[in-house]
Formats: structure tokens, C-alpha cells, sequence
């Protein structure tokens, strides 16, 4: 336990247990429009393409680019890891769909726009957090 | 279509002390700039009968607010006919867009309007501290929840300094822009606030100091972060046939800009070069035949150095991906360059009095009243802004 940094946790309800849970099968999940296949995210009851109300978690395959990132320095919280990668992933799938995320994996210094990724998961308590690593390694 | 915030102008304005770590009653400190502003106008507080503000009253959050709407209704006995405090508005200046909407439809007459802030107190003695870990950094079960922190906090990105470094680290990817180049909108605040009795920090700063100093989220360094201050700013809103007479030339509300067309989130808006301020702008352009040329000052919310340059590509003073040549050398953005910038010094360097600081300054330079910081030429129009990420509106500004 003691790699890992501290995070805040989000918490769990059953409308974003898929996503926060997934990793405990490895799998990025997302709520996905039955009809018209779009990935919805953060999730919602109504498909924003289409409003259908038949949506359900669906695992993407955690491939991801990097659309960009930022060295944090500062240590907001005290970690031994500073700088560590702050990054904006869009998933394979569906380049609109976006995750907030860390890089892990290689030094921050090698991190670029345009990098391949993919995911892996961080357990911190009941949640798997989905961070990125690089796609080569 | 009549633009019905036309009807609206700004008759007076006000401000408390601005300081660090004042360690005064957040309500005290708005009143003092509330009775500022009426006094402005010459007004009285019997005159006033409505109220807007951001974000009202919230919990949480220290220092992000000096007083909701209830505090300063009962402290000053006013007889309200309308009022409202929000933060689900376009930005800080929302509120004083809802104040034009209000006078022009006639549901009050005299608004008061005011943004108050005690954040350096509130952060006692120790740094600037991260949105919403204190619980969780504090080993306690705070978790995150919410569109804004469920899918930030867990990825340790605490600040908004994260949130908006994302954006400009996208901005230099695609058009080149560098750290030289961002530096001339802090550099710029702090010529300029080298004239401004009230800034906080006046001391040159020079492009070397800049690039030496400590980075905070690239490519941000400490300078490119505004600094956390005590104050509050008001401003009065009235209609425009009830402001004749009064003390002061009124400032005439051209056009606002609150549009928000994108999606409202850091991380999911579709260009991640610019932000909501996009469509504020946008907005803004729509409701007026003035162009970004009449503009004569620009007041741009620069929470974070980025901010102030998407809003100046935003706004079209340079084009979308111009911004850094635009800056470059900082000429341009001077105080007697193409387009004055964050006269006062900015929230870089004056303070971050959180958006309400651009639209008094933009009023000070309208009446003319700047001082050793007054820019050239009797100015007639000025932009006032404010926001970053899915926060922005803005208000463009005329003297007759």
C-alpha cells in the first residue's frame, strides 16, 4: 500500500459503480446507449446523442491517447512523488469521451501529447482508480 | 431585437481594503465596499431595491465568499423588490448580467452588486490550499462527488491550477505558444500594478524572475497563479432613464456576453485550446455593432495568466492560436500599446478579488480616474471578463 499516493475518493453510487468498480474485473467500463452505441460519460440516464433511457455499463479496451498533461509540482497534498503527470486520455472508441487521469509508468518527463496509453488500475479501499501507462510498455 | 441589457448602465462603484491576511469580518469588509459603491452613485441605501451577487452564500470552501445575499439585505435594512445570488451563472459577472436583465425589465431600479473574498485569511498561515482534499488529506471518509470533483479530485488534481494548465499545455502544443510568451500577461499586471496604490505586489519583475520562479503545473510557475487576497468590490446597476442626474456619467452596458454552448466541464469541452469564454465572446460580438477595434482597455480575468490570453483570442483581438505571438514583448498589451490590458495589475498582481476586480477597473479607466495608470486618449469602450473553464461571461462597456 505504501507505493501508492494518497487520493481523495470519490463515492460510489450505483449510477458510477461500473466505472469505479470495473477495475476489480480490469475492465474501463462506461455507460453505453443500447440503440445508437455512443459511450456516455461522466454517466447519465438519458443518451445525450439520441435520449434513449436503454443504457448500460459497457467495457471499452482501455487503449487511450493523450490529449494533453501537466507536470504538478506542487505539493498540494504531501507525496514523495512530485512531479507527478496529471493528463487528459481520449479513448479509443470514442474520441469524445474523455477521462481526467494520471500517467504512470514512465518518467513524467517522457510523457507527450499524442502518446498511446492504456489503462490499469490503482485499488485504494472499495474503488479501482483507472490511471494510464504507456501503450509500448 | 432590442438588446435589452442596453437599458441598463453602472452609476457607481466601490471597493474595501484589499489586502493580505486582514483578518477582518468578511462582512464588514462588504459593506464597506456596498456603502462605497451607493455612495458613488450618489445614491442612498433607500434607493437601492435589488441585490446580485456570486456565488451567494455557500459552505465550505473558506474565504470564497465574504457574504451571501440574506447577510447584507438585513445588515443594510433594505426593502428589495428583486435579488439573486448563484455560482450556476456565467461566471462572477453573471451576477451583474442578471442585474441588467433585472433593471431592464423593470423588477428593480438601483442593483447592488458585489463579490467578496476573504481567502488569505482563511488560509491562516499556511499555503493555498487544494480544492476539497482537506477532508481526505486530513485522513478522514471525505469523499469526492459532483460533476466537478468526482472526476478530478481522485486523479490528484486538487486546484484549478491543474485544471487550467491542462488547457494551456494543449494551447502550446498546438499553435507553439511558450512559457516567454504567456509570461507578458504577468509581466504586463505587474508594470501596471507598479502604478496602483491598492495592488498587491508592485515590485519589477523581469522575464528572468519569471522563468526562475518555482513551477506549480506546467507550464505554470508561481507567477502565472493569481494571489489570494481579502476584499470586496461593488458596483451599482441602474436602469438608465433613473440614473440621470446622478453623480457620475453613467457607463452604458452594450452587450453581455453569458453563453455557454460547449459542454460545462474542465475536461470534456470540446476544443481544449479555449474554454466557455469562447462563447461568452461570441455572444458578446452578436449583440453589438462595435468590433474588438473600438475596444480602447481590456479587463481580462486572469486567475491564471492562460485565462487572460484565451480571452484575447476569444474576443478577437488576435486570432484563435495568435495569442502568444500576439503578447510577445508585450508591447501590444501595454498600457499605450494596441490594446490595454489588466490595468490595475490584474489578479496576478493586485489581488485576486475574483472577476469584480476587471469590471472596477474598468469603470475607473471609462471615468478616467486611473491616475498614473490611465491609459491614453479619453477612452470611451472597454471589455470587462471573467472565468476560466466552464465559467466566463462578460460585459462590453461605453461612455457616452
Amino acid at each position: 500500500m505504501s507505493d501508492k499516493p494518497f487520493r481523495v475518493l470519490p463515492r460510489v453510487t450505483p449510477q458510477n459503480e461500473h466505472f469505479w468498480r470495473g477495475g476489480a474485473e480490469g475492465e474501463l467500463r462506461f455507460l453505453r446507449c443500447q440503440p445508437c452505441g455512443s459511450y456516455i460519460h461522466p454517466p447519465t440516464p438519458v443518451c445525450p446523442a439520441c435520449l434513449s433511457r436503454d443504457v448500460a455499463p459497457s467495457a471499452v479496451s482501455g487503449r487511450a491517447t493523450v490529449v494533453t498533461f501537466t507536470l504538478n509540482h506542487q505539493p498540494w497534498v504531501p507525496s514523495p512523488d512530485h512531479p507527478y503527470v496529471i493528463a487528459i486520455v481520449e479513448i479509443e472508441e470514442q474520441p469524445d469521451v474523455r477521462l481526467m487521469t494520471n500517467i504512470v509508468g514512465c518518467p513524467p518527463e517522457a510523457v507527450r501529447i499524442g502518446m498511446p496509453v492504456r489503462v490499469c488500475f490503482e485499488q485504494h479501499e472499495d474503488v479501482f482508480i483507472p490511471v494510464f501507462e504507456p501503450a509500448s510498455a | 431585437m432590442e438588446v435589452l441589457e442596453r437599458r441598463a448602465v453602472i452609476t457607481g462603484i466601490g471597493q474595501s481594503d484589499i489586502g493580505r491576511r486582514l483578518g477582518r469580518d468578511p462582512l464588514g469588509l462588504t459593506l464597506d465596499a456596498c456603502l462605497a459603491a451607493i455612495d458613488d452613485a450618489g445614491l442612498t441605501r433607500k434607493d437601492i431595491d435589488g441585490i446580485a451577487t456570486y456565488p451567494g452564500a455557500m459552505g465550505g470552501a473558506p474565504g470564497f465568499t465574504g457574504a451571501g445575499v440574506a447577510e447584507v439585505h438585513d445588515a443594510l435594512r433594505l426593502e428589495l423588490d428583486w435579488f439573486c445570488g448563484s455560482m450556476e451563472t456565467s461566471g462572477q459577472l453573471g451576477s451583474v448580467a442578471n442585474a441588467c436583465l433585472a433593471v431592464a425589465c423593470g423588477l428593480a431600479t438601483h442593483v447592488l452588486c458585489f463579490r467578496s473574498v476573504w481567502e488569505s485569511t482563511a488560509q491562516g498561515k499556511g499555503g493555498r490550499p487544494p480544492i476539497g482534499a482537506g477532508g481526505g488529506a486530513a485522513g478522514g471518509k471525505f469523499r469526492a462527488s459532483g460533476p466537478m470533483m468526482e472526476f478530478t479530485l481522485p486523479f490528484r488534481a486538487y486546484s484549478a491550477a491543474n485544471w487550467v494548465a491542462l488547457f494551456a499545455q494543449r494551447h502550446f502544443h498546438e499553435f507553439g505558444t511558450t512559457r516567454e510568451q504567456l509570461a507578458q500577461i504577468a509581466l504586463t499586471a505587474r508594470i501596471n500594478a507598479a502604478d496602483n496604490p491598492r495592488a498587491i505586489y508592485r515590485d519589477p519583475m523581469s522575464l528572468d524572475d519569471y522563468l526562475a520562479a518555482r513551477l506549480i503545473s506546467t507550464p505554470f510557475c508561481l507567477f502565472d497563479c493569481d494571489v489570494p487576497v481579502d476584499g470586496a468590490t461593488a458596483v451599482i446597476v441602474s436602469r438608465d432613464e433613473a440614473a440621470t442626474g446622478l453623480r457620475r456619467p453613467p457607463i452604458r452596458v452594450e452587450a453581455v456576453g453569458t453563453a455557454l454552448r460547449g459542454r460545462p466541464s474542465w475536461d470534456q469541452f470540446d476544443d481544449l485550446t479555449t474554454m466557455a469564454l469562447r462563447d461568452a465572446s461570441a455572444m458578446l460580438w452578436e449583440r453589438t455593432d462595435l468590433r474588438p477595434g473600438d475596444v480602447a482597455v481590456a479587463e481580462l480575468y486572469d486567475g491564471f495568466s492562460f485565462i487572460a490570453l484565451a480571452w484575447l483570442e476569444a474576443l478577437g483581438f488576435c486570432g484563435r492560436g495568435e495569442g502568444g505571438p500576439f503578447i510577445e514583448g508585450g508591447k501590444r498589451i501595454a498600457r499605450d500599446g494596441e490594446i490595454p490590458l489588466n490595468t490595475h495589475g490584474g489578479q496576478l498582481s493586485a489581488g485576486r478579488l475574483h472577476g469584480y476586480g476587471f469590471l472596477h477597473e474598468a469603470c475607473v479607466q471609462l471615468w478616467g480616474e486611473g491616475g498614473a495608470r490611465q491609459v491614453p486618449g479619453d477612452p470611451r469602450v472597454a471589455v470587462a471578463a471573467a472565468g476560466g473553464g466552464p465559467l466566463a461571461g462578460c460585459l462590453l462597456l461605453t461612455r457616452a
